[in-house]
């Protein structure tokens, strides 16, 4: 790798002595060797096996549940119901005063999406939790659901979920989060060119190749370890200390080898009931994803849809920019309405735009609930953002690169959010970017730079 | 459930089990007799994670029943360095930086070992062929590719 020093030689320090440097992973020896201990590495001796029971519908009251036939299932040792849950509705962000508590950890009263946990069971083998969830009796009254954005926003919309009261997040700032900078309409009234497009995205599974999962282990004195590959390990100890009524003190977790994660193992879903089911029994407990559920249940990145609207001037200045995001957040907020206000944040790009109007809605479906994925809540943006900068240099007739140069932000210029920016290098990365990809652009855009003296 | 008597050697140890029939190879490795180096990613035969070499085959342990190993020769990746010196395939991974999570490794390397074993100095396209079962989602597979080739030229520096 080359590391380029000319740039910024004036501001910068230049004594790096590890950047460049190679250096060996601490874990790779274990991982070559096949030592390195997953938790499903774990084996403990009289080890309970958890199989959830899930909802076969999207949208349904529980008008029942009879467990007496899975309970006499030879192997069986306890099923779980949410009233066995001390704090059965949560949230993950509650941690940091996201509010308010929308989720179950085994549904009480109703169901909000296809494969939501209802009951566990845990059993001496896999196979007899198995086969005793599947005698699990739960009587359903199914209710209309909605599984698009745009008809869950609509009045008379069939209610997700009761716990917010309206189908999307209601933020502080209102019903979406809001960017207003310089008067947007002015911009569009002065501008040469007008394109206003959508773009809109699936879900998008992380397909670990590990699945998600944990083992459990009581330690006597009410104290239980949980290995666990979670990839938010005290997010996943506070919230379980939350759920469970329990002082962390009594919760030890053991992690840090993940097999494969990429956001998808940052919601805290397996751990506080697999604790759960040890603290009842006494017993330890695995409760590992099937393949199928990975793919099914585990949260996805949000379906997204982005309307943006630009202004442009045919010298390539882009003088308005109106955004307008719609994040699926499925039957419970985990962790979309930050993503949808990430993506607030992210939709003027890196980009100087003097007036910005932005809005972002985090909605909830009766799908299965989005979470974190790389960048979630800007990649999809991201994705929309560039295909219309190329829109817009086409329409005017301009190079794309020579384009972004124009509207490139530099040091000191004014962000949507009233933010100065600082520390820039985008001038410089397209620099490069426009060597190595052997794209041309004029002289006087090689001649830029990010840090503009006196800034 | 009917338990019957498994015998096979792997890396180098002899081992016998009662197993209940129908367990599959994967489990019992891992269950029964303590080596964690297969890794169980989908248990349906198309993530590679899990894969052994059996007389000399490579294998997909989840897909196979440990009752018909009896009688075979095993090996798994822990079983690879011998000593505490590694396999070259081993020391390829660990120097091009051909893992990142680490679950995926074990599989990839009983894959390349299999290849270079009948195949000493492969094509590129040949180590592709021959990791085309092993799903990596985070290392990708440019640095893996890399490091099978590196082995594989370690491998002729040696014999030559």
């Amino acid at each position: 790798m080359e590391l380029r020093k000319n740039y910024f030689a004036d501001v910068r320090k230049d004594d790096l002595h590890e950047i460049g440097q190679p250096r060996p992973r601490s874990d790779s020896p274990g991982h070559v060797t096949g030592k390195t201990a997953y938790f499903a590495d774990r084996n403990f001796p009289g080890m309970l096996h958890l199989k959830m029971v899930r909802s076969p519908h999207h949208h349904a009251r529980i008008r029942s549940i009879d467990t007496s036939e899975a309970e006499k299932h030879p192997g069986v040792v306890k099923v779980l119901t949410a009233k066995d849950v001390p704090h059965n509705v949560y949230t993950i962000l509650i941690l940091i005063q996201i509010g308010p508590e929308d989720e179950t950890v085994l549904a009480d009263g109703k169901v909000r999406w296809k494969g939501e946990a209802v009951v566990a069971v845990l059993a001496e083998t896999e196979r007899a939790a198995q086969e005793a969830a599947a005698k699990v009796k739960v009587d359903y009254e199914v209710l209309p659901a909605v599984f698009d954005m745009e008809e869950a926003l609509k009045p008379g919309a069939p209610l997700v979920n009761e716990y917010h009261g309206q189908n999307y997040y209601l933020y502080d700032s209102g019903e979406c989060r809001k960017v207003r900078f310089g008067d947007v309409e002015a911009g569009f009234a002065g501008a040469d060119h007008i394109l206003e497009q959508s773009y809109q995205s699936s879900p998008i599974e992380h397909a670990p190749t590990e699945t998600t999962g944990c083992v459990v282990a009581p330690e006597g004195n009410d104290r239980f370890t949980c290995y666990t590959n979670t990839q938010a390990m005290f997010f996943t100890l506070d919230n379980t200390s939350i759920i469970l009524q329990m002082p962390g003190s009594k919760l030890h977790f053991v992690g840090g080898t993940v097999g494969g994660g990429f956001g998808g193992k940052v919601d805290v879903i397996v751990e506080p009931i697999a604790i759960l089911g040890a603290k009842l029994t006494g017993r330890p407990v695995s409760f590992i994803y099937s393949r199928e559920e990975e793919m099914q249940i585990s949260s996805p990145r949000a379906a997204e849809k982005v309307v943006i609207k630009d202004g442009v001037m045919t010298d390539g200045r882009i003088v308005a920019r109106k955004v307008t995001g719609y994040t699926d957040a499925g039957a419970y907020s985990r962790h979309s309405p930050y993503g949808a206000q990430k993506g607030a944040g992210h939709y003027p790009g890196p980009y100087t735009i003097p007036n910005v109007w932005i809005d972002t809605y985090c909605v909830y479906t009766n799908r299965t609930p989005s979470s974190a994925m790389r960048g979630f809540g800007v990649t999809i943006g991201d994705f929309a953002l560039e295909v219309q900068m190329d829109k817009l240099a086409r329409l005017i007739g301009m190079d794309p690169l020579e384009f972004r140069f124009i509207n490139a932000y530099r040091d000191g210029d004014m962000k949507a959010h009233r933010q100065p920016t600082e520390g820039a290098a985008l001038i410089e990365c397209m620099q490069e970017a426009s060597r190595a990809a052997n794209w041309p652009v004029a002289e006087k855009f090689m001649a830029m730079s990010s840090y503009k003296k006196g800034a | 459930m009917a338990k019957v008597p498994v015998q096979f050697t792997l890396n180098g140890s002899e081992k016998a089990e009662f197993i209940d029939s129908g367990t599959t190879l994967l489990n019992a490795l891992r269950d029964k007799i303590g080596d964690t180096s297969p890794k169980g990613g989908c248990h349906q035969g198309t993530c590679g994670a899990c894969s052994v070499i059996i007389d000399g085959e490579l294998r997909l342990s989840c897909l196979t029943l440990a009752e018909t190993c009896n009688g075979t020769t095993i090996t798994t990746t822990s079983g690879l360095s011998e000593s505490g010196v590694l396999h070259p395939l081993q020391r390829a991974f660990l120097d091009t930086f051909a893992t990142q999570c680490g679950f995926c490794t074990p599989g990839m390397i009983m894959a390349a070992k299999v290849l270079l074993d009948h195949t000493p100095n492969p094509s590129r396209d040949e180590v592709v062929e021959a990791l085309s079962g092993n799903i990596c989602r985070c290392t990708g597979y440019e640095p893996i590719i890399q490091a099978v080739l590196t082995a594989a030229r370690a491998n002729s520096q040696n014999a030559a």
